[in-house]
């Protein structure tokens, strides 16, 4: 049985013990990357000091051991996200991005030519729209964006003309932005009732909320492990194993192969077509931590916290500082997670940002990958807060802390 | 420990809040000159007026953080007047002033090469260098103007 304590989380992350300008650290970046668990560190110490091998190849002792840390993540991964077809359906990537890289120059050059139309967002990360603009140099396809409202949602209202000869709506399940969850389940059908394949960028979801992809009946779902608790360097595209099936190769070199002759090669059957050469190891051991680590927090659990600390923020933000500082992003803790982009009156993101460093207070300052969205807002940048697993709500009062300090400081 | 009030000196914060020479030059001879800090999405334009070798006037349109702000207006307000001779130099002074040294990052003594002295209100900037992350906000302006000069 779960059971879920942000001041326990806290305790098992060694990086918030630190003390920064003399203060302990406010750690408010989580939509940048989460920080591990001592769990997480320990097992990819552990591989590298008593299994460490390459995979798929040794017959000795701790070569299938590492080849069992590795397949042992593919089949943790698809039971965290109930992958239908398990471990079948689990590719590893390096991370998000290049899942979304993956997706377009794999199955997108496969199966889209010119006049095919991929539907996008305009709240998307530049990792959803770049590979889609490379696709569209190379095949003539059409690049659509779906709108987004004046109150930070997804503009709905022509949807059906939008999706009008859509072969993929590729979307975010939660802007890392705003904060906006979208409706994923219901775009889904929707997009699957016009003939239109779904893709979603999970990045900003999979650590803050319970994932599953059959109740989604999404198509491909792309994700990072070390926006979930676990390592950076690794990332995950899951998608139906007919698909997989159906999708030629990317990634050429060793590893990815069934034969190779001096006329030719033939492909490896299943996901280690896409994982040519070798892969990150320790960071599948780091990543089946980090899902054992959140299945015994309960993300149902996570949710509900990451919740309460984001309509105190939200509140509290929107009651001191006489209207100076604005949330970009829904002001009701409604359909949004816990990310607070701010916009205050007078000062750049960068000089609050630094401001808040002399408080010990991690916040990131900028556009975020998400320019489209940022001039839609007429923004250059933001100073974006975002809440984790061990959050409290003496985070956010560092925050208002440090808030109020720039502001006094810039009159 | 860097302390914030190093970087922002009052004069810097007077600078940022009442930015110097702002607008824009129309006159065709004018030369425009576009710098961006990408990842920052600092973006500044700046307009040279310059005959016989004398900068006459100097004007400056974009946006970013107070750093690039301030520096770009102290910027404009050092060279204004000046020959392009006389402008190169302060350019070459002031990055010298913006130049890590390693052995002031580990504490052991402040060494910027360039004479504090001889430079003004720019040396208000000096603080920036304890800060390395921002020192590229400080001298968007200048090589701006360094661009521009070239093309003088």
């Amino acid at each position: 049985m779960s059971s879920y304590s942000a001041r326990r989380v806290r305790g098992d992350t060694p990086l918030l013990g630190r003390v920064i300008n003399g203060r302990p650290i406010t750690y408010l970046d989580s939509a940048s990357s989460t920080l591990p668990p001592r769990p997480v560190i320990e097992a990819m110490t552990r591989y590298y000091e008593l299994r460490h091998a390459n995979v798929h190849r040794g017959v000795y002792q701790t070569a299938v051991e590492a080849t069992d840390v590795y397949e042992g993540a593919r089949a943790a991964t698809a039971r965290f996200i109930n992958a239908p077809q398990g471990l079948d359906e689990i590719v590893f990537t390096k991370n998000t991005t290049e899942s979304f890289n993956l997706l377009a120059k794999s199955w997108g050059a496969a199966n889209l030519t010119a006049g095919d139309v991929v539907l996008v967002t305009e709240m998307e990360h530049h990792a959803n729209i770049v590979p889609w603009f490379q696709l569209r140099e190379q095949t003539g396809i059409e690049v659509r964006f779906v709108p987004v409202t004046d109150d930070f949602r997804l503009d709905l209202s022509d949807l059906d003309r939008l999706l009008d000869g859509v072969k993929l709506f590729s979307f975010t399940a939660a802007s890392n932005v705003l904060g906006t969850r979208n409706p994923v389940k219901e775009l889904t059908r929707i997009a699957h009732d016009h003939g239109a394949l779904v893709a979603v960028d999970a990045a900003q979801s999979v650590g803050h909320q319970p994932t599953d992809v059959v109740d989604l009946d999404v198509d491909f779902f792309c994700f990072s492990a070390h926006k979930m608790l676990g390592p950076t360097g690794l990332g995950v595209l899951w998608t139906r194993a007919a698909i997989l099936e159906s999708m030629p190769p990317f990634l050429g070199g060793g590893g990815m192969i069934a034969d190779v002759r001096v006329d030719g090669y033939v492909p490896a059957s299943g996901p280690t077509r896409f994982e040519a050469g070798t892969p990150p190891i320790a960071e599948t051991a780091g990543l089946s931590a980090a899902i054992v680590y959140l299945e015994g927090l309960g993300l149902a659990n996570v949710a509900r916290h990451e919740d309460e600390l984001t309509s105190d923020a939200l509140k509290r933000l929107a009651n001191e500082f006489d209207g100076r500082v604005r949330v970009i992003g829904p002001a009701e803790n409604v359909d949004r997670g816990g990310v607070l982009s701010l916009d205050v009156d007078g000062v750049h993101p960068h000089d609050v940002a630094q401001v808040l460093d002399q408080f010990g207070v991690c916040v990131r300052p900028g556009h975020h990958c998400a320019k489209p969205l940022m001039r839609r807002f007429k923004l250059a940048a933001t100073a974006r807060a975002s809440f984790g697993p061990y959050s409290l709500t003496t985070d956010t009062d560092v925050l208002l802390e440090a808030l109020g300090s720039a502001v006094t400081m810039f009159g | 420990m860097a302390n914030l009030d190093d970087l922002y000196r009052e004069i810097i914060l007077d600078h940022y809040r009442t930015p110097r020479n702002r607008g824009e030059l129309t006159s065709p001879s004018a030369i425009r000159t576009e710098g961006f800090n990408p990842l920052c999405g600092d973006e500044l334009v700046v307009y040279l007026d310059v005959q016989d070798g004398v900068i006459v006037d100097i004007k400056l349109t974009g946006h970013g953080c107070s750093i690039s702000q301030a520096s770009s207006s102290m910027m404009s307000a050092a060279v204004k007047g000046k020959t392009v001779a006389e402008a190169r130099a302060t350019i070459d002074r002031f990055k010298q002033l913006m130049t890590v040294h390693e052995s002031s990052l580990d504490g052991q003594g402040e060494a910027p090469v360039a004479d504090i002295r001889t430079m003004g209100e720019l040396a208000a900037l000096q603080g920036v260098v304890k800060f390395p992350v921002r020192i590229k906000c400080a001298t968007l302006a200048w090589n701006t103007l360094s661009q521009g000069l070239d093309e003088a």
